[in-house]
């Protein structure tokens, strides 16, 4: 009878808007489908730091290096945030890294393609950050107030961030025709890869309906994805570049909306389990970092417990 | 030229200490410790940019804070040779770190004194992050001299390695007594004894032995350095190279 009770509470406060805090009850599907997102976003953040951080040392100018530093910096940031929201429904962060580290947690596919050129770091921010933020915007409405909470102070840097490549991208666009090149360029390799991060067509997204169901989520992967191209598009043209490669992106009149070309699912699919351009690298990196990092925590804790104890003794 | 020298010995080793420290972004013993180590060098690598400014200012060819970083080669760099090494395990990236904090804190807390206004300006500014610097490295040296046996092996083996490249801190020459007169430059001879004797008190707090052999690396501060700079500056400036003259 209770359980009943419970869950209805839980519904009337959804159904009222009103937040999920760490205390309240919640079904356990819900803390799982949370846990699952949150740490996934948290990863995501922590092996985005990978691409970019390619190109720190390499930063064509000062004020470029430092706006680059501090982004990746961002990033990180915003995984401790997260990381510590995912920690407020019952999991740790050592189980966390460990899902990571044995290639069992997922993190958005997009980290798993290459920085080739400076150009990439500019598209990224422009276009993986703007694809972020329109995910993130409807989760700043999360129905788990630690989540939503982490959410708003996320958002708030990542327009910065998303400004900024808009910003780089734009210094390329419109200088040199070598920088006009790679700025296609890279375009032209970020643009699926970035509609792929809205996640698999409707019809086949499992895990979709009772994410909105619980109003986790507030938007279907294809109305944020559509949303996507269209506040993209005119972005395209004042840059004056072409529409990527195969993008087949056109005004339709009638939907009042641009029609686009799907990503190539097959490829998402591979990407996801293992197969794509850089898993294994951005795996390792973490691996090797966790690994080489432990004789450090392991003398920051040695260190902590011998001054709790003169402490104690004093 | 003597003034541009000196202000350029400044920025490089703000320049060269912060493309170090930045080549562990992403890959931090632990996500704390990344964000904290990333903070520290942008502090540096924001400090030796209004820097590098100045002295293009000073030196009033046309040059700007990027053509200096960007467009000069091994033998046109002034930072001490120190600040060059390798990162090698976190231990000597700290070991060689709290050095510079620590020689980095009394010469920018003395610097604010200096005539040069824009100097004074710029170590005002510093002396409050480089305090949190060495805060921080120093606490990470006792915690790995004094943490476990392995640590302290570490640590032992990081200051064994680069305390021959401290000495260069205190080197002084013509360019620099010259600065020293005008009011311009500190003396950093003024502060020597404080820096060996907390730094040395520091390690021996931290079970650490100074090593036996004293002989001290010098000549960065002339543009003679180490083999590693070469690789540091074709990474750091291989893109702005390969496209002069544009804007990024």
């Amino acid at each position: 009878m209770e359980t009943i009770n419970l869950e209805s509470i839980f519904e009337a406060k959804l159904a009222k808007n009103e937040m999920i805090e760490p205390k309240d009850w919640m079904p356990d599907n819900y803390r799982k489908h949370l846990i699952r997102q949150i740490s996934q976003h948290a990863h995501s953040e922590i092996v985005g730091m990978l691409p970019e951080g390619n190109w720190i040392t390499r930063a064509p100018s000062l004020r470029s290096k430092i706006v680059l530093l501090a982004k990746v910096q961002d990033e990180g940031g915003h995984g401790l945030y997260l990381y510590t929201a995912a920690e407020s429904l019952g999991t740790s962060r050592d189980e966390m890294l460990d899902a990571l580290h044995t290639g069992k947690a997922k993190y958005s596919s997009i980290f798993n393609y290459p920085t080739l050129t400076w150009a990439d770091v500019a598209a990224i921010g422009w276009l993986v950050d703007g694809a972020a933020i329109m995910n993130q915007v409807m989760l700043q409405r999360s129905s788990y107030g630690p989540y939503s909470r982490a959410m708003i102070r996320i958002c708030k840097e990542e327009s910065f961030h998303q400004r900024q490549g808009y910003e780089a991208m734009t210094t390329m666009a419109f200088g040199s025709a070598e920088q006009k090149q790679m700025a296609q360029d890279a375009l032209n390799r970020f643009w699926f890869p970035t509609l792929m991060m809205f996640g698999p067509p409707d019809s086949e997204s499992p895990n979709s309906d009772n994410a909105v169901k619980w109003k986790i989520k507030r938007e279907t992967n294809d109305e944020l994805r559509q949303r996507f191209v269209n506040q993209t598009m005119p972005q395209i043209e004042y840059l004056g570049l072409q529409i990527p490669t195969n993008s087949n992106i056109k005004w339709n009149e009638e939907r009042q909306q641009y029609d686009f070309s799907e990503p190539n699912w097959a490829e998402f699919k591979n990407v996801i389990h293992g197969n794509g351009p850089c898993n294994k690298e951005r795996l390792k990196a973490r691996n090797e970092a966790h690994k080489n990092g432990e004789w450090v925590r392991e003398a920051a804790t040695a260190y902590a417990k011998h001054q709790n104890e003169k402490n104690i003794a004093a | 030229m003597n003034h541009y020298k000196y202000i350029l010995r400044l920025a490089d080793n703000g320049l060269i200490n912060s493309q170090r420290l930045t080549e562990w972004t992403g890959h931090g013993p632990f996500l704390e410790e990344d964000l904290a180590l990333t903070n520290i060098a942008l502090d540096i690598l924001g400090r030796s940019k209004l820097l590098l400014e100045y002295a293009a200012k000073i030196d009033n060819t046309g040059k700007t804070e990027d053509t200096l970083a960007y467009h000069r080669g091994e033998r046109d760099f002034f930072n001490t040779k120190l600040v060059e090494q390798p990162n090698g395990d976190y231990a000597q990236t700290i070991i060689k770190q709290v050095m510079v904090d620590y020689f980095d804190l009394l010469h920018y807390t003395e610097l604010q004194k200096s005539k040069d206004e824009t100097l004074a300006g710029i170590a005002a500014k510093s002396v409050k992050e480089i305090t949190y610097h060495y805060r921080h490295t120093s606490n990470w040296v006792l915690r790995f001299g004094l943490g476990t046996e392995e640590s302290n092996q570490r640590a032992q083996t990081a200051l064994d390695e680069l305390w021959r490249f401290s000495g260069e801190l205190f080197y002084t020459d013509e360019t620099e007594q010259w600065a020293i007169e005008q009011g311009i430059a500190v003396n950093v001879n003024l502060f020597k004894d404080k820096w060996t004797k907390t730094i040395t008190s520091l390690f021996a707090e931290a079970n650490l032995k100074l090593p036996e052999n004293t002989f001290m690396q010098s000549g960065g501060k002339n543009g003679l350095h180490t083999e590693h700079l070469g690789y540091i500056l074709a990474e750091m400036q291989s893109l702005a190279r390969a496209f002069p003259m544009q804007k990024w």
